[in-house]
């Protein structure tokens, strides 16, 4: 079927000037709302958590503790997250590359099975047939439609993840692009090749499980179910550093016209994710009986840390090319003049830096800290566990996604920001909350405490465990850090919903002037000089000084690496005070 | 940097595999240097350090390990504290020690500065083995046994957590591991020194 002679209605996006396939755009749209409504339902859970694990409120009883527990688990990693990357798969295979999307309807089909799923793994969690939490290790049980929904879900995602490849064949073929897809685009194919490695393993693991809990077969083997489930569930997440990695790209560019300084370096860091991340099941493995530590040492540090390589590139190179594109634009002062005066009161440029910043110094160091096989001994289901992931998921991941998704409203939904004081702090509000989270979760854990406990008080338990005092402080820290948090939450929600439904239609952009509830990049696009490239030639001239053309970013990788070895050694010097064991 | 100035959503025309800047060069050669330091340091540590998960592993029937246990409980049995066997095995001993929901059966009595190896299996569900005060985790799969040799390094009253969601009494499951010195008392210079003792030996 061609373009030709499947009529498909297009509108031109006026800032961009690119055609957007409506039928592309309406399943944009779909998607991106039932991810802020799976948004909605974590983010309910999590503030009910988080007054739990607060030992001094102590909120929720036992059963509902665990139950919400498993009900945030699912909605905000599972039904936010991978709707919300659906829409970013419609997104960059369609609008971006000025194509049409491949067999719209049977993606609403795929839509359909994934919402189908994701309604039956709620009624299954929210009734208590499913209390085995997100992670739902057999011998432990669920209902049979509990597995069933996941697997809907996954098929349905797996269709559309097959669809944006064969939208970007179509895109292709029908040459809607000149040259090399756009970096973006490549970031986000990067994380469609890596969700198809990790729904097949989702499949490995779920229709035994499923078999199991219907009678059909007589077991699942614990720790083959711990390994397959991990590449199901880690690599879930490294779907989500690729596509994080790519709205860091497309948020640079929209916001401050940030450039690629070299092809090559980028999509070839894209391409270490491909081949390594996927083997990151291991860093739950490390201290289980299954496996010998030949194999835990290869496969936690992805081949020799390559994944880990790949980051630390993404790590120069989104920086670099913000202050390049700066730099470009006349903003050359000094070594952070380009920070200083970049446009913080755009959410999508603050979501963009807290990402990245809390992203790299947090999620990723104590990421690959956590991930070394002996220092895991300190660190396994500890609060530090959950520390790391929310600072990469949720700092990192979801402050991005909230960051581009005030660049969707006007481009997509073709309204303007509700709310627009609101949203300018609610990346402040939010990142920083979850910062307090985060914090009061890695230093509990350093203390022992556990993840996933209705109650460290330990009252009903036959012998007392008397935490450290000072365990208190860093539980208030979670609890109140998670209100400010959840209220930031709340307020995406809050604007999100208020301007797709209700918000000021909005089709075309004037330029050059501040427009409330219009992100800067729209109304002051960051175009780059007739004679930027000789600008940039002169840049990168020798003669510019031998930290070469962007010198801040220099010395912000230089912090982080120190960063980066302090902490790491640290955790070495703490194992090193335990018992003896091999 | 050669290519023509571009964003990330611009398509490229052209050849872009293009030699990167000196900057971009330098700081791949550090990055690639300190992830070669990050893998170097497990296996060094094996050599060298003196903490490893490796230990013994192998599959084992459940029921089987718990039998074991039993009796290994009833032979090295020195007392008993809130129904459960205090166990004293000599050093050097295969210790054994399983979690069931909800609990670590049994009370391990274990000699600083002497070697064990210690047997975690479950007899259900998965577990978690948390070392309290120490923050020592090892996870606890039912139908593996995980032996770990281990060298109590200070005497002390111990706590073993389970930090592995096991059902809905798994934050009251609770066990202990007492470390006697030289002169068999449980005197410590750990942090669980303040813990009561009542009704314990």
């Amino acid at each position: 079927m061609t373009a030709t002679s499947f009529p498909a209605a297009y509108r031109n996006c006026p800032v961009t000037a690119r055609r957007i396939n409506l039928q592309a755009e309406r399943l944009i749209r779909v998607n991106a709302v039932v991810s802020v409504v799976a948004l909605l339902v974590g983010a309910i859970a999590a503030l009910l958590l988080v007054l739990t694990r607060w030992q001094a409120v102590h909120l929720l009883p036992a059963v509902w503790y665990y139950r919400i527990l498993g009900v945030h688990g699912m909605n905000m990693l599972i039904f936010f997250i991978i709707f919300f990357e659906m829409a970013v798969l419609w997104f960059a295979g369609t609008v971006l590359l000025n194509a049409r999307p491949a067999a719209p309807r049977y993606g609403w089909f795929n839509f359909g099975l994934m919402l189908v799923g994701s309604l039956l793994v709620e009624a299954m969690q929210w009734s208590g047939r499913a209390d085995v939490l997100y992670t739902s290790y057999p011998p432990l049980k669920a209902h049979p439609l509990f597995y069933l929904g996941v697997i809907l879900f996954a098929v349905g995602a797996l269709g559309v993840v097959g669809q944006f490849f064969a939208t970007l064949t179509i895109a292709k073929r029908e040459k809607t692009y000149i040259g090399s897809m756009p970096l973006v685009v490549y970031g986000a194919m990067t994380a469609a090749i890596i969700a198809v490695i990790t729904l097949v393993h989702g499949a490995m693991v779920y229709i035994p499980t499923f078999l199991w809990s219907v009678g059909l077969i007589k077991g699942v083997d614990p720790q083959i179910y711990r390994l397959l489930w991990w590449a199901l569930g880690h690599s879930a997440q490294q779907i989500n550093v690729a596509a994080m990695v790519a709205i860091w790209y497309m948020l640079g560019a929209l916001t401050v016209g940030a450039v690629v300084l070299n092809e090559k370096v980028s999509r070839s860091a894209f391409v270490l994710y491909i081949l390594f991340i996927s083997m990151a099941s291991a860093h739950h493995l490390l201290v289980d009986p299954g496996f010998g530590s030949a194999w835990k040492i290869v496969n936690t540090s992805y081949f020799m840390y390559m994944a880990v390589l790949a980051s630390m590139v993404h790590g120069f190179t989104v920086p670099a090319g913000m202050e390049l594109g700066m730099r470009l634009r006349g903003y050359t002062d000094g070594l952070f003049g380009w920070l200083r005066r970049a446009p913080w009161g755009d959410p999508g440029f603050s979501s963009l830096i807290l990402s990245v910043v809390v992203f790299g110094f947090f999620g990723g160091i104590t990421g690959v800290t956590l991930g070394t096989e002996q220092i895991n001994i300190i660190a396994h289901n500890t609060l530090r566990i959950p520390g790391h992931f929310h600072a990469t998921v949720v700092s990192g991941t979801a402050v991005a996604f909230m960051g581009a998704t005030y660049y969707l409203l006007p481009l997509i939904f073709q309204r303007k920001v509700a709310f627009w004081k609101l949203a300018k702090l609610q990346p402040y509000m939010f990142a920083g909350g979850m910062l307090l989270v985060e914090t009061g979760m890695t230093f509990a854990g350093s203390f022992g405490v556990p993840r996933r406990h209705w109650d460290i008080s330990f009252s009903q338990a036959p012998f007392d465990v008397p935490f450290n005092p000072v365990v208190d402080l860093f539980l208030a820290m979670i609890g109140i850090g998670g209100i400010i948090a959840v209220t930031g939450a709340l307020s995406f929600i809050l604007i999100a919903v208020k301007s797709v439904f209700f918000g000021e239609r909005i089709t075309e952009f004037p330029q050059g002037v501040d427009v409330v509830g219009v992100p800067q990049g729209l109304t002051r696009p960051p175009v780059h000089a007739t004679n930027a490239d000789e600008i940039n030639a002169e840049l990168h001239a020798p003669g510019h000084g031998k930290w070469g053309p962007t010198p801040g970013t220099v010395v912000l990788v230089g912090v982080f690496l120190l960063a980066f070895m302090l902490y790491y050694f640290t955790n070495w010097k703490l194992l090193s005070f335990l018992w003896k064991i091999g | 940097m050669l290519t023509r100035v571009h964003t990330g959503l611009d398509a490229v025309p052209g050849i872009w595999w293009k030699p990167a800047h000196k900057a971009e060069k330098v700081w791949v050669g550090i990055a690639f240097a300190w992830c070669i330091v990050l893998f170097a340091m497990m296996p060094l540590w094996h050599w060298k350090g003196g903490q490893n998960p490796s230990g013994v592993r192998r599959r084992v029937d459940p029921k089987a390990f718990y039998a074991r246990t039993v009796l290994f409980a009833s032979k090295y049995k020195v007392g008993e504290d809130r129904g459960l066997p205090i166990v004293q095995p000599p050093p050097g001993a295969d210790v054994y020690l399983v979690g069931l929901t909800f609990q670590w059966y049994p009370i391990l009595k274990l000699e600083q500065g002497k070697e064990y190896m210690l047997h975690l299996s479950s007899l259900d569900v998965n577990h978690g083995f948390s070392l309290y005060p120490l923050n020592v985790n090892f996870a606890v799969v039912p139908g593996y046994d995980y032996g770990l040799r281990v060298t109590p390094t200070a005497a002390g009253d111990f706590r073993i957590i389970c930090n592995e969601f096991c059902g809905i009494g798994h934050h009251a499951m609770v066990g202990r591991v007492i470390v006697v010195d030289s002169t068999g008392r449980a005197v410590a210079d750990n942090g669980a020194a303040h813990i009561r003792q009542a009704g314990a030996p």
